[in-house]
């Protein structure tokens, strides 16, 4: 039976309701609360701070992230908390997606620290993650050449929709799951990794498809970014 | 023909398109991408005749040449101190930028002991941002007594207001001595505790307010509400 319809009623392109806040953790330099659907993510920025000797970089700054999901994230069964290859993956994946903007040339040696908490879970982390990155760094007032939003796309039984959720991505048939972040201003992609299986069509489709939606991210990056500065 | 896409003090965000065309310039915090100027920090826009810049409204701070910080003294050398500027790059002041006198390197501590405060200015930044203060300048100093608090450096022109109005108006609300560094750390001395405080608050006011207008009202109604 083909995947006419979506098992949360969305549409195809449809995103999951969406929230975002920037300044919410008051000791870090930069911060963002990121919530699409039950997916909900913070972010705190620290830096520039000094590198660690054998980490610095005589030409430029060093961006990391450590993304951590909480004991208690998932869908009942306990997260074992610490170090693991799937959130050093994660990390390493999405300083790949925010470096081609953060622009650390004028400080050298140094190294800014992203640290990215998920208390609660529901597919497409690391895509919010980036999203939220992109604000709080933006936040912190780290030099940048352009914002960053990032969306799951994939494809379910054959339907191409955007914004999985996991009981999209368990759904018992052929599924792939891609996350995508793109580069606002020159629609540049600077993550693609996939899971499962999807055709060449579909996937240039689910493709143009995240460039299309992204720019709903961006508009809610833009609004969490300003609103606070407005004047009453 | 060019043109510019925003207001002036609007909130833009890194990425943004500021102008198009090439009859302006890039200024501070924007860079040039073909024929358009975009920014590169979350701030209020600003234009200078044809340069278009971004005033940020948050973020670390950058040593420049000439500015006057407020530094921690946090190790003693050979012949000198090495001080804390409030960024991420510690600053060098020898020992014959800091006093006419002749200092032997045995009594450093007797001019500068770890954890003073000085006033400082920036004498020199390298290309890796090595800083080099100096505090022979008769503004320059060490700080005795008062207390120290941190704010938002890119607030300090705010603190400072227009012909230094703002400062003066908490000087003279409050009888205290302020000096205000670059790098947002603010000294404070008044003659009672009550008034240290007061002036505290007042700076405290402009750092949190300082995006928006009427603030010169707002730390008047605060300095003459609480005496």
């Amino acid at each position: 039976m083909a995947y006419n319809k979506r098992l949360d009623g969305r549409k195809t392109k449809e995103l999951r309701e969406m929230e975002a806040r920037s300044g919410v953790i008051p000791n870090a330099d930069g911060s963002a609360y990121f919530r699409v659907g039950n997916t909900v993510v913070y972010v705190a920025v620290y830096g520039p701070r000094p590198a660690p000797r054998f980490l610095a970089n005589p030409t430029k700054g060093i961006l990391r992230f450590h993304y951590n999901m909480m004991p208690f994230s998932g869908y009942g069964s306990r997260i074992r908390p610490g170090h693991k290859r799937r959130s050093q993956e994660i990390g390493k994946v999405m300083t790949g997606a925010l470096e081609p903007v953060v622009d650390l040339s004028k400080y050298p040696n140094t190294i800014v620290d992203v640290f990215v908490e998920l208390p609660q879970t529901d597919a497409g982390t690391r895509c919010a993650a980036i999203s939220a990155s992109s604000i709080a760094l933006a936040d912190a007032g780290i030099p940048m050449t352009d914002m960053v939003a990032s969306v799951a796309v994939g494809q379910v039984d054959g339907t191409v929709v955007a914004d999985l959720t996991y009981n999209e991505e368990a759904y018992d048939a052929i599924v792939s799951d891609i996350p995508v972040a793109v580069i606002h201003g020159s629609k540049e992609i600077s993550l693609l990794q996939m899971d499962g299986e999807i055709k060449k069509e579909d996937l240039i489709t689910a493709l143009d498809m995240a460039v299309e939606v992204t720019e709903e991210i961006h508009c809610l990056q833009v609004e969490a970014l300003t609103k606070r500065f407005m004047v009453q | 023909m060019s043109n510019i896409h925003v207001e002036a003090r609007q909130v833009v965000v890194p990425g943004q398109i500021l102008a198009t065309g090439m009859d302006h310039l890039p200024g501070d915090n924007t860079f040039r991408r073909e024929e358009e100027i975009v920014a590169k920090r979350l701030g209020t826009v600003g234009t200078d005749g044809r340069v278009i810049k971004v005033t940020p409204l948050n973020g670390p701070y950058f040593p420049r040449v000439g500015d006057k910080i407020i530094g921690k003294v946090y190790d003693i050398l050979m012949s000198g101190w090495r001080i804390n500027t409030g960024s991420v790059y510690p600053a060098m002041l020898p020992v014959r930028d800091a006093s006419n006198k002749f200092v032997k390197s045995e009594n450093l501590r007797n001019l500068l002991d770890i954890g003073d405060f000085c006033v400082v200015k920036i004498t020199k930044v390298s290309s890796q941002n090595m800083v080099d203060v100096g505090m022979r300048d008769p503004e320059l100093h060490r700080l005795e007594g008062g207390r120290v608090i941190k704010i938002n450096c890119n607030k300090v022109p705010r603190v400072i207001g227009k012909m230094g109005s703002m400062i003066g108006l908490i000087k003279k609300q409050t009888n205290a001595d302020i000096t205000v560094g670059q790098n947002g750390l603010v000294w404070i001395r008044a003659d009672t505790p009550e008034n240290e405080y007061r002036a505290e608050n007042a700076i405290k006011i402009v750092n949190e307010h300082a995006h928006q207008s009427g603030l010169t009202e707002k730390v008047e109604a605060y300095l003459n509400g609480v005496q």
